[in-house]
């Protein structure tokens, strides 16, 4: 069973070095050259004002929560999927009852304008 | 040839392959925008210009690698890397010929769920630790945009999983032997399509970067190799989503007379000429157009879909 994945672990670190050779080179060979504009943050023309880590809308938070709500059906739908077969017409309606309080929820958040973003 | 010799020849040459390969779409990309737009495209390095990916990696070395002294150093090494590999690695599980694939895992399908939700990382962290004000809002918009579609990224999916019943994405490809699953999950493949291209941060979902609005998004700071490692990773990307498109919805190897090898890479080509071809066709929609789209719906699309699969794969059995 776990020796399936030893490729994977094998892949990681080939893959790792793929990622980090070409950077590695990048730093040998470029030139190092620092001057006052260079290490200032890039902002269009304007000299660099205030902190870059502003506040940002709330929104950004509620699409993260909708997103584990969401995220943690689906794995429940995971396991459903693959023995659908096996756990015939009651499993599925099971799936149903579960997806419809699910929708009920979505509905609601929708009315709710949690997915307006204007 | 032994068993551990085997895995590692696969590794190496599949790692190499796709490597070399997501960094030759960004000439074959350009040729083919070249094409639709009516021009040329680069045609002046080597042969059709197929070089000028090398005269590209020889500039991007010799640029200057710069961390800038107001970043998080070390995340701002770190993110470019993420991208790369976790993208790369994706690759692990895709079976490309019955004989050709680093590993055959029973959950193939999860690990690239897994690997490609791991990608969000490299944007968000990058985009934060440039301490940029564009990097930042680029990477709030990466951060939103991927979540949204990755939770119907996964719904799209159980479709093929029921009639397939595994995860196994070998098995899956040996059950499209009589009907590729390109005709009873048409809406399946239509929406884990959308939610590859706004995985993979492509046009017309390339909103974490719109050069117009936000310079370059959460890369704004990068330079040099890091730059380029983020823009091999885009490619890699997209090669993955393609490769996974033809696996789960066209049959993977699956076709007549040509060996599986060749139909495999056919089969993904096309796909990514059509990725190519909606960047040339499409324009870019506004932000708050996107996430409506995909929640409002991609997502009661996707569960339409899972119902009526799971309906229809029941009353056949």
């Amino acid at each position: 069973m776990l020796e399936n994945y030893f490729p994977i672990l094998l892949f990681i670190f080939v893959g790792l070095a793929v990622g980090v050779v070409p950077m590695a080179f990048g730093w040998m060979f470029g030139p190092n050259r620092p001057d006052s504009e260079k290490l200032s943050p890039y902002e269009c023309g304007f000299e660099a004002f205030e902190d870059a880590r502003m506040k940002f809308d709330v929104r950004y938070y509620l699409v993260a929560i909708l997103f584990i709500l969401f995220d943690l059906e689906i794995a429940f739908l995971f396991p459903w999927a693959v023995v659908l077969n096996e756990i015939g017409l009651f499993g599925f309606m099971a799936m149903v009852i579960f997806l419809g309080i699910l929708v009920v929820g979505f509905i609601y958040e929708w009315t709710k304008g949690a997915l307006e973003w204007d | 040839m032994s068993e551990s010799a085997r895995i590692w020849a696969n590794l190496i040459l599949i790692l190499a392959a796709v490597f070399a390969f997501s960094a030759l779409l960004s000439w074959i990309e350009r040729r083919l925008l070249g094409v639709w737009q009516d021009r040329y495209g680069p045609n002046r390095v080597g042969p059709f210009g197929i070089l000028q990916i090398v005269a590209d990696s020889i500039k991007l070395l010799t640029k200057e690698d710069w961390v800038p002294p107001f970043a998080d150093k070390a995340v701002f090494v770190l993110a470019p890397t993420i991208v790369a590999v976790t993208a790369l690695l994706a690759f692990a599980v895709v079976p490309i010929a019955p004989d050709i694939g680093v590993v055959d895992l029973n959950i193939g399908l999860l690990f690239f769920l897994a690997m490609s939700s791991l990608g969000v990382y490299s944007v968000v962290l990058g985009g934060w630790a440039s301490n940029n004000k564009y990097s930042l809002l680029g990477g709030f918009r990466a951060a939103a945009q991927m979540l949204s579609y990755e939770v119907f990224m996964g719904l799209a999916l159980m479709g093929v999983v029921m009639l397939a019943g595994s995860f196994n994405l070998r098995d899956i490809v040996a059950a499209q032997e009589n009907l590729w699953f390109c005709v009873p999950q048409i809406l399946g493949l239509a929406t884990f399509t959308v939610a590859g291209i706004a995985e993979a941060r492509r046009l017309p979902f390339d909103l974490p970067e719109s050069e117009n609005e936000l310079v370059a998004g959460f890369h704004t700071e990068y330079s040099s190799m890091k730059f380029g490692l983020f823009f091999i990773g885009e490619y890699v990307g997209i090669t993955l989503i393609s490769a996974m498109i033809v696996t789960l919805f066209f049959g993977g190897w699956l076709g007549p007379l040509l060996p599986p090898l060749v139909w495999f890479l056919l089969k993904t080509f096309i796909v990514i000429a059509c990725f190519v071809l909606l960047r040339a066709a499409l324009p870019r929609p506004r932000y708050d157009q996107l996430m409506a789209y995909g929640w409002k719906v991609m997502l009661p699309l996707t569960l339409v879909n899972l119902l009526i699969t799971g309906a229809v794969v029941l009353s056949a059995a």
